[in-house]
């Protein structure tokens, strides 16, 4: 250590060592990062508990019993059924429109460009407010849509307030306000391709259609993966749409995961139902964010072997 | 690229016009909506042709809600006030906080870095409920519930992860020789820290503060799960206003533009940080 004394400051003050230093400097965001931690267990105990706010006298462990209710639980195969639905039909929908309106607005001209910026204003409405603005077009008596809808002969589409119809409706306002975030990463891919390929393509004259099916899109997949899993993680836990605009009625036709736990919690105060419902919710979600981490991992690789 | 036939022309023009009425058609009926009185609103056929009223906006920032019957208090004003100042909050502590955190975790590798650095990541996939729904009841215990500062907290949910994931791409972005060189030239590494790494990084900070902030404005969960009337932000508040103000439907698409006008603005004041940020948030880390 002698030769650090070589030109060091006259006064001495607190030096944090550079073997501490990066602990120092996440510190804070990891005892935010505890915080989190606590009521996650937290969660982790309630699911394993008979617990309900209205009965606290009989609040005691059933270990599994939770989740084995789940088995013979006809809502909770219904909660399955109605998350899964809505969230492959949102991001089945969502993928095609998006890399289409992406393959639209590949070149870079001015007009595309301008209505690529139009499409983030979907995209920056809040979703519960986006199911409001549709709550409003869809009204039986002065919407515009209802209007439409009737005019081209549907006059019995009842939009959200018909079972048959909830689910098209919720997935059609999850379209609206998520389709330009598949747009944008698509278009950012597709603009980012290197162009040697395409050029010899064109050179060689091969069809249009096969350098979408055999360039374009292989060297897109990592681009689509990513932007599926990681809407598939958001629309498996979709919460503020189907809230705002139905409640998760009508009767059981949207009760998705969170809506399910959510009105177990506050209308029948079951928090050990309510819990373990969102111990399956994480699993699941888990489950997809780890392909999500890894496919974005190698991602990240190839661009930093790129560059 | 190739040539383009006229029928091709033809088409794309159908298939963009058709893209923008979808994605632009509900944003405009709720802006001429918002112009209209209940009568006009309530007329069949739908016209896009009225006598435009600003009698909603007023109603709306003056708080007094006037209905063909009576007269209702609403705190339109105080939910766009909470709004704002808890993201503004929720994201000026998520930069105190995710910054340095950021820089050291594109930096100085350390033990552990990475699994932490992925424990964060996760919670940007959590279900909010799991945390939410004990929070609750740890939050009445501890007297948080119902707190501007409780709710800054859980906002840290979504924006701390943000901001550690885009600015740690950033951080990585810059040669590190420059800061090398820097230092070997005798200066401190707070100094090194200050004057280099911190504005190479600005744009990423500025777009990571910015997507954070809108998505802080566009949560709703955290809000309705945790906050009571007074402190609830517009996301939450709108919901309510409907059903307290029953059929004013022009005060409730005024209640909706002026709710997304400030992220609708800042998306066109920074439209090229925000598409980048969010490519990067999602694609590139």
């Amino acid at each position: 250590m002698s030769d650090a004394t070589i030109g060091a400051p006259p006064r001495r003050r607190f030096k944090v060592s550079r073997r501490m230093l990066p602990y120092v400097l996440s510190l804070p965001a990891l005892l935010v990062c505890i915080g989190i931690l606590i009521p996650f267990f937290t969660a982790v105990l309630y699911s394993l508990q008979r617990y309900r706010l209205s009965q606290p006298w009989a609040r005691e462990y059933n270990w599994g019993q939770n989740y084995l209710n789940f088995l013979s639980d006809a809502s909770f195969w219904n909660t399955l059924k109605v998350s899964l639905t809505y969230a492959f039909c949102a991001v089945g929908i969502e993928l095609l429109l998006g890399l289409g309106i992406a393959l639209l607005l590949q070149k870079r001209t001015r007009f595309n460009n301008f209505v690529s910026i139009m499409l983030l204003m979907p995209l920056m409405t809040a979703p519960a407010l986006a199911a409001l603005m549709w709550k409003l077009m869809t009204n039986p008596g002065f919407g515009i849509l209802s209007y439409f809808a009737n005019s081209l002969g549907f006059t019995d589409f009842n939009w959200a307030s018909d079972p048959q119809t909830a689910m098209l409706t919720v997935v059609i306002v999850d379209v609206w306000v998520y389709t330009p975030f598949i747009m944008i990463l698509l278009l950012a891919g597709l603009r980012s391709l290197p162009q040697q390929p395409f050029e010899a393509a064109a050179l060689d004259g091969v069809p249009r259609w096969f350098v979408f099916y055999r360039i374009t899109l292989p060297m897109l997949t990592p681009f689509l993966l990513t932007a599926v899993l990681f809407r598939m993680i958001e629309s498996i836990q979709q919460f503020d749409i189907i809230y705002a605009m139905t409640q998760g009625g009508p009767g059981d036709a949207l009760t998705v995961f969170q809506v399910e736990a959510y009105l177990n919690f506050f209308q029948s105060t079951n928090v050990g139902r309510s819990a373990a419902l969102m111990m399956i919710l994480w699993a699941i979600t888990y489950f997809l964010s780890n392909i999500f981490i890894k496919n974005w991992l190698r991602l990240r690789e190839r661009q930093r072997g790129e560059s | 690229m190739n040539t383009t036939s006229p029928l091709e022309t033809v088409l794309r023009g159908i298939a963009i016009t058709l893209v923008i009425l979808f994605f632009m058609f509900p944003i405009f009926w709720i802006i001429l909506m918002s112009f209209q009185t209940n009568a006009t609103i309530l007329q069949v056929p739908p016209s896009v042709f009225f006598e435009p009223t600003l009698q909603n906006y007023r109603g709306l920032i003056t708080g007094q809600l006037v209905t063909d019957t009576s007269s209702l208090e609403i705190r339109f004003m105080g939910n766009l006030f909470n709004s704002l100042f808890l993201s503004t909050a929720s994201v000026a502590v998520g930069l105190i906080l995710g910054v340095p955190a950021a820089y050291a975790f594109a930096r100085l590798k350390f033990r552990g870095s990475e699994d932490i650095a992925f424990t964060l990541l996760s919670f940007r996939f959590a279900p909010p409920l799991l945390v939410l729904l004990p929070l609750t009841i740890y939050f009445q215990q501890i007297g948080l519930a119902n707190t501007y500062g409780g709710l800054i907290w859980v906002y840290q949910l979504i924006v701390l992860p943000l901001i550690l994931w885009i600015v740690r791409g950033y951080f990585e972005d810059i040669p590190a020789d420059i800061e090398y060189a820097y230092r070997i030239a005798g200066h401190r590494w707070w100094t090194t820290f200050r004057k280099i790494a911190l504005p190479l990084a600005g744009p990423g900070i500025a777009a990571a503060a910015l997507l954070a902030f809108i998505f802080a404005w566009n949560n709703f969960i955290f809000a309705l799960v945790l906050a009571s009337a007074d402190k609830q932000p517009v996301t939450v508040g709108a919901l309510a206003f409907i059903t307290a103000s029953g059929v004013q439907y022009g005060q409730i698409a005024a209640g909706i533009i002026l709710s997304i006008a400030p992220t609708f603005a800042l998306a066109l004041y920074a439209q090229r940080y925000l598409v980048e940020g969010l490519s990067l948030g999602a694609v590139k880390g």
